[in-house]
């Protein structure tokens, strides 16, 4: 009996000291590195206008549906790109729901962007992303999107495929990942160029 | 399957190889009572006065029996520490939301769940988890549960390593050392690292931001008291309503990520888990990523050639577990570049693959090798949702699972279940020369084998047991419109069974990954996915203890000419063969109920 009361202190003492060193001590030194060396990144890479306020954050995707923006990937976030409810829509391979979803999605997408009734779409514009919160599209996803931002806001062409390639984010160091549009970046440097 | 893919898989292995020996030569000192770090002059004062708090001896080492109640108690005191926490989070500080007591059974779930490193998550933690509960009740065991695993491993060589001797090592030695020395200080880099690519770590309440574009959405309609106003039809009226704001979620994220991939926890900080912006935000945080993952796993099999003086063996191992991670990686790889026929009917590119559930950054290439590595190891972190893998792409993870996780494994865990195999695959090989069957000096005899096939066994009764059981069963949260009851899955035919072996497969296998259509958040459900994560973690490790104490009592025999050697291709074979072989006999048929046959209904446009 002696032995097995030392045992138990032992462990209530060893789980005690764990919960102060590993829950207190190393997230409070994490946090003083990263605000540090890091400060914009440890608080969201928020995105804030010049009144100070935040209209969103560079990783995360927001709803656009105006003819104007660049539309991001479906999303089974909440009600669409909901902070507070990140995941997917968890639908299998034989879902009728989700294929009927697909099958609306690329008839909508079609028909916005002007395209015949037999285009190909981009898988990742009539999918759901697994965040709910992908703030990216495809490059070729942008490309089928940009004459119809382009004659909606009377710009040229070349403009705004120029906007794209500034908001792609190309796979890192060169090779890992796939490239992807900054849904929200792009659409908020549309909006900050002069005229229109 | 394009030529990026190929190239990242390369760099992957080739990363993997260079850390495994610099990571066993660290482990030899870490796990050594009396060895030497250079982290000494800092740590070594925290460890002696840890020992001296716990009124532990460093040198005094325990024999099998000592060392597996030592486990067993901490985990059984972390265990109620956890659950004693959220039963009494409203009364206790950090709670600024106010939320209410956690109910019993999920309680009980969470607790389990953190305890046996298996993260499974029934809860929502931003809507029902207070500060203190995710900071301390659960991220203790993101530290302790990996410890432990480690320890146990450490322990299992040490048996086969010594020899006429009872004694293992002292299990509290091993967890302080640990979680000292080995986790807490990469951590901390990696921490720091995965803020670098964007991942938040602050102390701040949740961010509201303007949208730019507001966004209209169909709600149902309220009256004054708060009811639904339902129409002359029966059904809820629905209005227009305006989001005007995006909630940006905040709080200590990096800290907590850092532990949960090298710890081979899994639980995620959100509930996208891994697919968050935040939590995985850049391909490079995500090779980080799964380089943890495997990083201490890895390791450990260089440690297992260095303590039993037999490096090629450990090399062996390690190669057999390459083996098995490329056929996974490859295959479903495959599966995803190759996507789903039903939608490419549609009118969706076929070339994309199946983009369900994926994140654009990471592409079809990084979502099936994470979900691959993911549950080789014990991890369980997702960076797509598994649910959505086309039928053969979701049959890897579950495989994978089925296997026991000795692909690299969970840290500590997956080396200890594959000298379970290995053990085995000596055993056949014996069988097939008619020799007694030796081990690296020891002989194998009978009581070795039968602890060797118990842990086997409770492997496949406990995931196939509670899978029928809750096949035949009406688990799930009462439908709200008819208040019938419910299996609880989110999709029918086939893939709604999936759902539910998958559930029990990675509770039993400790992954804490899941097909997360399944709603497991109810009392049934709650308790028998806990048992199924006690029964994985503690019925495996007391027969796999009771082997490793039986090895370390047993005589070195001199290696002759009919000595099966372990080391080389011929072993490297056998050992494939075994894991499969097993694996493969005990599953098939659950498989062929599940993934299988809904491969063929994709192929025909079956929809459900």
């Amino acid at each position: 009996m002696k032995t097995l009361f030392a045992e138990i202190r032992s462990a209530v003492l060893v789980t005690l000291m764990l919960a102060v060193v590993c829950c207190g001590l190393y997230p409070l030194a994490v946090y003083g590195v990263s605000q540090v060396l890091y400060r914009d990144k440890a608080n969201g890479s928020l995105i804030v206008d010049a009144k100070g306020t935040v209209l969103g954050s560079k990783l995360i995707g927001q709803p656009f549906s105006a003819d104007k923006y660049f539309h991001p990937r479906p999303s089974a976030a909440g009600n669409g790109f909901d902070g507070t409810s990140s995941g997917g829509s968890n639908l299998g391979p034989t879902s009728k729901k989700l294929a009927d979803s697909i099958g609306q999605n690329v008839a909508d997408y079609r028909k916005q962007n002007g395209l015949a009734a037999d285009t190909p779409v981009p898988a990742d514009a009539v999918t759901a992303s697994g965040s709910g919160l992908d703030p990216h599209i495809s490059p070729r996803n942008a490309e089928l999107q940009a004459s119809r931002v382009a004659k909606v806001r009377g710009l040229a062409a070349e403009k705004v495929q120029e906007l794209i390639r500034e908001n792609t984010d190309a796979p890192d160091l060169g090779f890992l990942g796939d490239p992807g549009v900054n849904v929200l970046r792009l659409n908020l440097a549309l909006d900050q160029l002069p005229g229109k | 399957m394009q030529p990026s893919g190929w190239l990242q898989l390369a760099v992957y292995v080739v990363v993997l190889a260079a850390i495994t020996k610099p990571m066993g030569l660290y482990l030899m000192q870490v796990l050594d009572a009396k060895g030497r770090t250079w982290l000494d002059p800092v740590l070594r004062p925290l460890e002696r006065l840890t020992y001296w708090l716990m009124g532990v001896r460093a040198d005094h080492e325990q024999d099998w029996k000592q060392y597996t109640w030592a486990m067993l108690l901490f985990s059984l005191v972390g265990c109620l520490f956890t659950y004693a926490i959220l039963r009494l989070q409203h009364l206790l500080p950090l709670n600024p939301q106010g939320f209410g007591p956690v109910s019993p059974d999920l309680a009980f779930n969470t607790a389990v769940s953190f305890t046996t490193n298996t993260n499974w998550q029934n809860y929502t933690g931003e809507s029902t988890m207070s500060y203190l509960s995710q900071m301390v009740a659960l991220v203790i065991h993101n530290f302790a549960s990996a410890a432990t695993g480690i320890a146990i491993a450490a322990a299992v060589v040490r048996g086969l390593a010594r020899h006429t001797t009872k004694l293992l090592g002292n299990f509290w030695v091993d967890l302080v050392r640990v979680s000292y020395y080995l986790l807490l200080p990469i951590c901390l880099v990696f921490a720091v690292a995965l803020v670098s690519q964007g991942m938040i770590q602050n102390f701040q309440p949740f961010t509201k931001a303007k949208l730019v574009e507001p966004m209209k959405i169909q709600v149902e309609k309220k009256n004054d008291k708060g009811e639904t106003v339902k129409g002359a039809d029966g059904k809820a009226v629905m209005e227009e309503q305006a989001v005007t704001e995006q909630v940006i979620p905040q709080g200590p994220m990096a800290s907590q990520v850092a532990i949960k991939m090298l710890g081979t926890n899994g639980g995620g900080y959100t509930n996208a888990n891994a697919a968050h912006p935040f939590e995985n935000p850049t391909p490079l945080s995500n090779f980080l990523q799964i380089l943890s993952i495997f990083a201490i796993g890895s390791g450990l099999t260089y440690y297992l050639g260095r303590m039993t003086k037999s490096q090629a063996h450990g090399w062996a191992v390690w190669a057999t577990m390459i083996v098995l991670f490329l056929a996974g990686a490859l295959a479903c790889w495959w599966a995803e570049a190759a996507g789903n026929p039903i939608h490419h009917h549609l009118g969706v590119i076929a070339a994309d693959g199946n983009m369900e559930g994926k994140e654009v950054r990471f592409g079809i290439f990084n979502s099936a090798l994470f979900a691959t590595i993911t549950t080789d190891a014990s991890c369980g972190a997702v960076n797509c949702m598994h649910d959505s893998l086309t039928a053969l792409g979701g049959m890897v993870p579950l495989f994978n699972l089925h296997l026991g996780e000795v692909i690299i494994g969970g840290v500590g865990a997956g080396l200890y279940g594959m000298l379970v195999f290995v053990v085995l695959a000596v055993f056949i090989a014996g069988l097939m020369v008619g020799r007694t069957p030796e081990y690296l000096g020891k002989k194998i005899q009978s009581f070795d084998v039968k602890m060797a096939m118990l842990s086997l066994l409770i492997l496949a009764l406990t995931i196939l047991g509670f899978s029928a059981w809750a096949c035949m069963s009406q688990w799930g949260p009462p439908d709200p419109a008819t208040h019938a009851l419910t299996d609880g899955t989110n999709n029918s035919g086939p893939h709604g069974f999936s759902e539910i072996l998958y559930a029990y497969s990675s509770a039993v296998a400790n992954n804490g990954s899941a097909f997360a259509g399944l709603s497991g958040n109810t009392p049934w459900y709650n308790t028998t996915l806990g048992l199924a994560m006690l029964f994985g973690r503690f019925l495996m490790v007391v027969p796999i203890m009771a082997l490793a104490g039986s090895l370390a009592q047993k005589k070195l025999v001199p290696a002759s000419a009919g000595t099966f050697p372990v080391t080389g291709f011929t072993f490297v074979i056998l050992l494939l063969g075994t894991v499969l072989l097993i694996g493969a006999l005990n599953f098939l048929p659950a498989l062929a109920l599940g993934p299988i046959v809904e491969h063929f209904l994709t192929a025909q446009g079956k929809l459900f």
